[in-house]
């Protein structure tokens, strides 16, 4: 099974790692619409498979400066997930949190760091919780670690990851708002022979 | 008229003065820009993982790796008439992005780009002139053959040029 290959990943694998992103994505939306204390609403997100030259175009440029929470999974599958938000939004969202002590266009003080590792700590376990869920598989996330730096620099790290066993990058992207729009994405990065645990759990067969 | 020209993820180009060469976003992988400094003849590559003999598998960008992608970017250099025994280099990049606690092997990747990409420069007798690697923030590198001036940006940070 550790001899599977990403270019055996055929269409239908991708539909149903999708499938799974759209649900983790709802679930972190929920997770996080509680820990505001106010409805977040979220469009469908957009699961896609772009090339590591597209990455940073979509993020609003390569030097977008953004949030960045990492974390490692452990567990029956093992592999590391992240989950990205403009600096503007992660703003809102500390704002929010923090119930305005944050002061708008500040710097990110220790306060609203750890904040907003809290929030990417909150939304990426409800993430992993429902894929767990969904595939009987345990899966036990570590504590993350946040940067704040260039979208492109942030994502050098999950795209190397991706690129020891390939030339694309399965990122999803989340748009949600409540008074404002944020885009949020995540990506997960599963080991190649976690790809497997995870497409047999849910009873797909591989070639 | 003088035009920036731009590499991306895992890719290389080449760059003849007066023009100059750049990419974005540099995290934990490297930039390594090379110049023939007889003729101005200069080139770039944006290099992600260390090295293409670990990697499984018939696909294969070789610009995505510092052994393989050094070795095209030079090879590509002297088409245009840069001469190895002229060359020199500049590196930067191979950051930690995250400060994992641990023994995670994210945390080394950045490393262990840098070191592939000296051992690659080194077996083919370019000098390293100057690098500014390592540490945990993303680099803009801009490269310029003519004077073989390597500008760094950094968030919070002013410019600065190796």
């Amino acid at each position: 099974m550790s001899e599977m290959s990403l270019e055996q990943v055929t269409e239908n694998y991708y539909d149903v790692l999708k499938e799974l992103g759209n649900i983790g994505a709802g679930n972190a939306m929920t997770a996080l619409s509680q820990m505001l204390q106010c409805k977040v609403d979220m469009k469908v997100p957009q699961v896609r498979l772009l090339e590591f030259s597209e990455v940073g175009d979509m993020m609003g440029g390569e030097e977008q400066i953004m949030v960045g929470v990492f974390l490692g999974v452990d567990g029956d599958i093992t592999g590391s997930m992240m989950f990205m938000v403009e600096e503007e939004s992660a703003r809102h969202l500390i704002q929010k949190i923090t119930m305005g002590m944050l002061p708008p266009g500040s710097e990110f003080e220790e306060m609203g760091l750890s904040a907003m590792k809290e929030i990417g700590n909150i939304i990426t376990g409800a993430y992993l919780n429902s894929l767990s869920t969904l595939t009987n598989l345990k899966i036990v996330p570590t504590p993350p670690a946040l940067t704040v730096d260039m979208a492109g620099a942030i994502l050098s790290v999950p795209a190397i990851q991706f690129g020891i066993f390939g030339d694309n990058i399965l990122l999803i992207q989340s748009q949600f708002y409540d008074e404002i729009e944020l885009d949020g994405y995540f990506i997960l990065i599963p080991d190649l022979e976690s790809y497997a645990k995870i497409l047999g759990a849910l009873g797909i067969p591989l070639i | 008229m003088s035009e920036i020209i731009k590499v991306g993820m895992a890719d290389l180009k080449t760059c003849v003065s007066p023009n100059g060469i750049t990419t974005l976003g540099l995290g934990s992988c490297v930039g390594i820009a090379i110049r023939d400094p007889a003729n101005k003849i200069g080139g770039l590559a944006h290099v992600m993982l260390p090295d293409s003999k670990s990697i499984k598998g018939s696909q294969m960008n070789i610009a995505k790796f510092a052994d393989t992608g050094i070795a095209e970017l030079v090879k590509q250099m002297e088409k245009l008439g840069a001469q190895r025994s002229r060359m020199v280099a500049k590196i930067a990049g191979g950051a930690n992005m995250f400060n994992f606690h641990g023994t995670s092997s994210f945390g080394q990747v950045g490393d262990r780009n840098v070191e592939a990409t000296k051992l690659k420069l080194n077996q083919l007798k370019i000098p390293i002139l100057a690098e500014d690697t390592g540490k945990n923030f993303g680099r803009t590198v801009i490269f310029y053959p003519e004077t073989g001036d390597y500008i760094i940006r950094a968030v919070g940070k002013p410019e600065y040029k190796i």
